[in-house]
């Protein structure tokens, strides 16, 4: 398990049938034909709405499927300029920070004394967390929102957040404690031996230790976070919360049912919500690829 | 408590005489440090996790609004609703056609692309980087691309004029008959780029000998892939096939941006049922998210069952040769 998530993101090493001296690989133009229609099957619906993005309303009415002409960038300029698409990027990326932090913090302290402190009840809390994996939230979702509403949570961005770290806990520990204890036995001995206590050990030599392993959950949890909508929808949306103030998803869904005359505007809407997360794909390719395959190996 | 350190590190468990008032000074420690570190995780699981599911299998046996006291108990009276209700029963039968549509179709594609793929190309990062693409994007993101694309007139009917396949051109997610079908393009769509991936990560772990001499005893490649690599990827095309049919049966997302579950429920699943007809009857609500949760855990348990007995008799016939 520790070792499925180390190995993040790695190319492949081995090839197909290119031994030394191997003559023309007969194979190789029909891999290309098929990589390629796997990447255009996957990119240009992307870019369709792209490309729709800089087209006027008029323009797409007229003809759906042609180029921009003229290219016209006030749809995304409208957008851009409008204060609710900002309050939701704003929106998401606090309840994804918060979200990311409370799960990590929430999940390495818990993951250390499930993985590090011999004592009664620990396998039973750790087979807690693990059935924790069979509830998904969809089978929470109503009664949840009942008792945030109880609590006075319905409407927040708390009522967001909690139910969010919540639900990322299980993977989370799971995730992180094979992963801490394969950190050896005699560091801690070391560390013991110099005087410090296993709280300074966990603070100085853990943490900095099990960092990729950190990294790889909090990815997981920022993603899942950005991506969610049940959620948003039951607590913001339903919750009274102000439009600017919803999550990206539920952003983008009222903006394209409010506008949907104004296609091109629509477009751009959709289109802009894609960056953020695809340029945090870009950024964290390896952790995101590595922590998914390595998080559903276990 | 730092000097006594070591001495218990040396020895652990040890039966050594250690005075008495030093090991139960530093056993308080140790549970406070057990309760302060695991705490505050145990108990936001249990208020925002565990109770509301056990909230929902108490709810689902009164008929309430949700903001009156809970005081009409009806038995299994939601149960029953819901279970005769010839919508939910479609609902529950969309979810299981996904299942299967994805673990038969998208399965064999995700295999078949990822094999192929696993090979030295030009050009390989940016390629896996771009099939990837549409997994990133959030289901809501991609739902509503794809319901612009469909629209009656959206570029997929455009498209189709302009090769000469008008009379293809329909409003897709409109029509009753293949609506669900539209929609599961829709779901390969956006989680082929996943299951490619996760098969390439498998395919990583294959030893390149096996194949080597497999190839030099004369197999062809199509062979070596059926008998050898595809047999030794087979845990994680398991593994997929349970995400794959867990996610198929909690299925909202994207159905609810798209469809709502229309047209007259062509492309109703549970979850989408369950917010339609139960945000302002929680305990109906709750009843079906019961159903729904009953329905995941029996089927992944007997999958797990299966699967396993799969595994083990695999293992013994498939090793001794």
């Amino acid at each position: 398990m520790a070792g499925s998530i180390t190995i993040t993101g790695e190319l492949p090493k081995r090839r197909w049938g290119r031994a030394a001296g191997a003559g023309f690989d007969w194979g190789q133009p029909f891999v290309y034909f098929v990589a390629l229609v796997a990447v255009l099957v996957s990119v240009v619906p992307v870019l369709y709405i792209w490309i729709g993005g800089f087209r006027t309303t008029p323009d797409i009415n007229a003809d759906p499927a042609g180029w921009p002409n003229p290219w016209s960038v006030e749809s995304y300029v409208t957008v851009l300029t409008s204060p609710r698409f900002w309050g939701s990027v704003f929106s998401s990326s606090f309840v994804g920070l918060a979200t990311t932090l409370g799960v990590v913090v929430l999940g390495v302290m818990a993951a250390f004394v499930l993985s590090r402190y011999d004592f009664r009840g620990r396998s039973g809390i750790y087979s807690l967390f693990a059935a924790g994996l069979m509830f998904p939230l969809t089978v929470a979702a109503l009664p949840l929102s009942i008792l945030l509403r109880d609590i006075g949570l319905h409407g927040t961005f708390l009522g967001v957040i909690i139910p969010q770290v919540a639900f990322a806990l299980p993977v989370t520990i799971i995730i992180l404690v094979p992963f801490l204890k394969a950190i050896p036995a005699e560091l801690e001995e070391a560390a013991a031996i110099d005087g410090t206590s296993r709280i300074g050990f966990f603070w100085r030599i853990m943490l900095p230790l099990s960092m990729p392993g950190l990294i790889t959950v909090g990815v997981l949890a920022f993603i899942g976070s950005w991506n969610s909508y049940l959620l948003p929808l039951l607590v913001m949306a339903a919750g009274g919360m102000p439009q600017e103030l919803w999550t990206l998803p539920l952003g983008v869904q009222q903006f394209s049912t409010q506008y949907s005359a104004d296609t091109g505007a629509v477009l751009a809407y959709t289109s802009l919500s894609m960056l953020p997360a695809l340029a945090f794909f870009l950024v964290a390719e390896k952790r995101i690829v590595g922590g998914l395959t390595g998080a559903v190996k276990g | 408590m730092t000097t006594n350190t070591p001495a218990v590190m040396a020895a652990p468990r040890s039966a050594a005489p250690v005075p008495p008032r030093r090991p139960a000074r530093r056993d308080a420690r140790k549970w406070l440090e057990i309760g302060l570190f695991v705490g505050p995780a145990l108990i936001v699981f249990l208020a925002f996790v565990i109770l509301p599911v056990v909230l929902a299998g108490v709810y689902s046996f009164f008929n309430w609004n949700g903001l009156t006291p809970l005081e009409r108990f009806v038995g299994f009276d939601n149960y029953v609703r819901a279970l005769s209700d010839p919508l939910f029963q479609k609902a529950i039968t969309n979810n299981f056609l996904i299942l299967f549509a994805s673990i038969l179709i998208q399965g064999p594609l995700a295999i078949g692309v990822a094999l192929l793929l696993n090979r030295k190309l030009r050009g390989r990062t940016v390629i896996r980087l771009l099939i990837f693409v549409p997994y990133v994007l959030a289901e809501v993101i991609a739902g509503l691309s794809w319901k612009l694309l469909l629209s009656p007139r959206g570029g997929v009917n455009a498209l189709l004029e302009a090769i000469g396949l008008g009379e293809l051109a329909q409003p897709w997610l409109a029509n009753p008959e293949i609506a669900l079908w539209v929609m599961f393009w829709i779901l390969t769509w956006k989680y082929l780029g996943f299951a490619i991936l996760l098969m390439l990560a498998g395919l990583q772990g294959v030893p390149d000998e096996l194949q080597e001499a497999a190839q030099i005893d004369g197999a062809t490649w199509w062979q070596v892939q059926w008998h050898i690599t595809i047999p030794l990827i087979a845990p994680t095309i398991r593994i997929w096939i349970f995400l794959s049919m867990i996610g198929s049966l909690q299925l909202f997302d994207m159905v609810w941006v798209t469809t709502r579950g229309g047209p007259v429920g062509a492309t109703n699943t549970m979850a989408v049922y369950m917010i339609q007809f139960g945000q302002g009857a929680p305990g109906y609500g709750s009843a079906i998210a019961v159903i729904l949760f009953v329905i995941s855990l029996t089927v992944a348990l007997l999958y797990q069952r299966i699967a396993l007995r799969r595994d083990l008799s695999g293992a013994i016939t498939s090793g001794v040769r």
